[in-house]
């Protein structure tokens, strides 16, 4: 009964009226790519964004046929607010907006489930990849800040030490995303059975890793 | 002699340092030797292929370039370092990482080859050769082989096994005289670069990995992933709650179980550090 009001809802583009209606959830972005996209207004960033896409990651979106085999597939797809056949959807009709600011991107994994599955042998996976990067590029906000956020706390382990020092990034990590509570009792126990290593260790050309950081941004800077 | 340069990866210097332990003991009994990259780096996995990819092929050059200086292939245990090396080799081969990597000055020209730990004991080694040394059968223990994502995918570049049903872990195990069960989430995916930002949905990854093996009968799990081992090991107890159900399962590395064959101890393999008891099952079954 549930089910059949929902997807009313979906159908008619009434959404906006589920939040009142008992018992109905819509995961999020669910009914809304159809309700909310103008298609004559994406007409002008089509060709760009695919082409920018192609260019990126090596993967031409338009060949995408929507058989859904990487959303079947991929272990993350319940959690995203666009599954992965969506995304590549949304990627040919060129909302980027949509694609840039969606949770999936962040969601991915990269676990390359939907790339090795896809009958059109397309790697959806660097599509995921290239959006990720484009939506950095670009200085949008993260939908999932705390993933982007383990991100850059990683790298900046990594270049201050030449590796990661672990506790320092599980700190680092729960002091920045305000997560401190989690993993208090795990992290006890770890530390009982000796699995933390309690000081960094920096390498002796660390220089040599910081200057590969420093020349990739400048050639960035560059194009 | 067999002589690989060893790259350790950061995990196996910390939380993974059993595995280090393992791997080392096992190398050195089947007469494999390591010689770990001096000063190597942090390959970057699992975070500069999600953001930066010139970044994701220069970290691991480095590292491959200090192997080729020696004239050695370079040998991962760890399934995620294991990945980024290969791509940086494929792309340094195939691809047009060559001159990102002249750019930055780093001497790297895919001479030196990249396998996984496990690719040098069950085929440079051989099964069939190790099983010719166990000392002590593991008879009668049922483990259910986990791959993971990164050994085997991408397929065309790691070249490693059967993307979907990969066996040469299996094909291992047999050879120590364990029964690896057939199951469905050889290679799955266990969320290993979500594990601290979103752990709600890693435990529910975990969980039903957990429960694939449990159903397929099996007394344990075999894993060539430190990443893979601390999710399915530490977040066990979590996934368990999740799931309303008890697992129960320890999470071995493939180096332990040929470790215990081979006649080493448990402390030898520093099996103690495991989450799930790891050492009781074996007693219990007179295999330590």
């Amino acid at each position: 009964m549930l089910d059949l009001l929902k997807n009313i809802l979906v159908r008619y583009r009434l959404i906006f009226l589920a939040p009142y209606v008992k018992g109905v959830t819509l995961r999020r972005g669910e009914g809304e790519a159809m309700a909310v996209l103008n298609l004559s207004e994406l007409e002008t960033s089509r060709r760009p964004f695919i082409s920018s896409l192609l260019e990126e990651s090596g993967t031409d979106v338009t060949e995408c046929y929507q058989c859904g085999k990487c959303s079947a597939g991929c272990p993350l797809s319940h959690a995203m607010d666009y599954q992965p056949h969506q995304v590549m959807r949304l990627c040919q009709l060129g909302a980027r907006e949509k694609v840039l600011n969606s949770s999936s991107i962040w969601l991915c994994a990269a676990c390359m489930t939907c790339s090795a599955r896809c009958p059109r042998d397309l790697d959806i996976a660097s599509v995921m990849e290239a959006l990720r990067r484009t939506a950095l590029r670009e200085g949008r906000r993260p939908k999932e800040a705390r993933v982007s956020l383990f991100h850059e706390l990683f790298l900046s382990s990594l270049r201050n030490y030449g590796r990661i020092f672990e506790v320092g990034l599980m700190g680092g990590y729960k002091l920045r995303s305000g997560d401190l509570f989690s993993d208090l009792e795990l992290g006890r126990q770890m530390f009982m059975k000796g699995r933390l290593k309690l000081f960094p260790h920096r390498i002796r050309e660390v220089g040599e890793v910081r200057q590969i950081f420093e020349r990739i941004r400048d050639m960035e800077g560059n194009g | 002699m067999m002589r690989y340069a060893y790259f350790p990866g950061c995990s196996l210097h910390s939380t993974a340092a059993d595995y280090d332990r393992s791997a080392r003991a096992v190398c050195g009994r089947l007469g494999i030797e390591l010689a770990e990259i001096p000063d190597w780096n942090c390959c970057g996995a699992s975070s500069a292929h999600m953001t930066d990819e010139r970044l994701a092929l220069a970290l691991p050059a480095r590292n491959l370039a200090a192997a080729e200086k020696e004239g050695l292939d370079v040998v991962a245990p760890c399934a995620a370092c294991f990945n980024r090396l290969k791509i940086t080799w494929h792309e340094v081969r195939h691809g047009e990482a060559a001159k990102l990597l002249a750019d930055l000055g780093i001497e790297y020209t895919g001479r030196s080859g990249v396998k996984s730990l496990l690719e040098v004991i069950a085929r440079d080694y051989g099964a069939e050769k190790l099983a010719g040394q166990v000392v002590r059968s593991l008879e009668g223990l049922k483990v259910a082989c986990y791959y993971g994502c990164l050994l085997v995918r991408p397929q065309e570049i790691m070249d490693f096994d059967d993307v979907e049903n990969p066996t040469v872990m299996d094909g291992l195990m047999e050879a120590l005289g364990a029964e690896p069960v057939p199951w469905s989430h050889k290679t799955e995916c266990c969320g290993a670069s979500l594990a601290l930002s979103r752990s709600d949905l890693v435990a529910s990854l975990v969980g039903r990995i957990l429960a694939a093996a449990k159903e397929a009968g099996a007394d344990a799990l075999v894993t060539a992933c430190p990443l893979c081992q601390a999710n399915l090991d530490m977040r066990q107890r979590e996934a368990a709650r999740a799931a309303g159900e008890d697992f129960n399962l320890p999470v071995y590395y493939f180096t332990d179980l040929v470790g215990l064959a081979l006649g080493l101890g448990p402390a030898e393999l520093d099996l103690g550090k495991k989450m799930v008891d790891a050492v009781g099952p074996l007693r219990a079954r007179e295999l330590a």
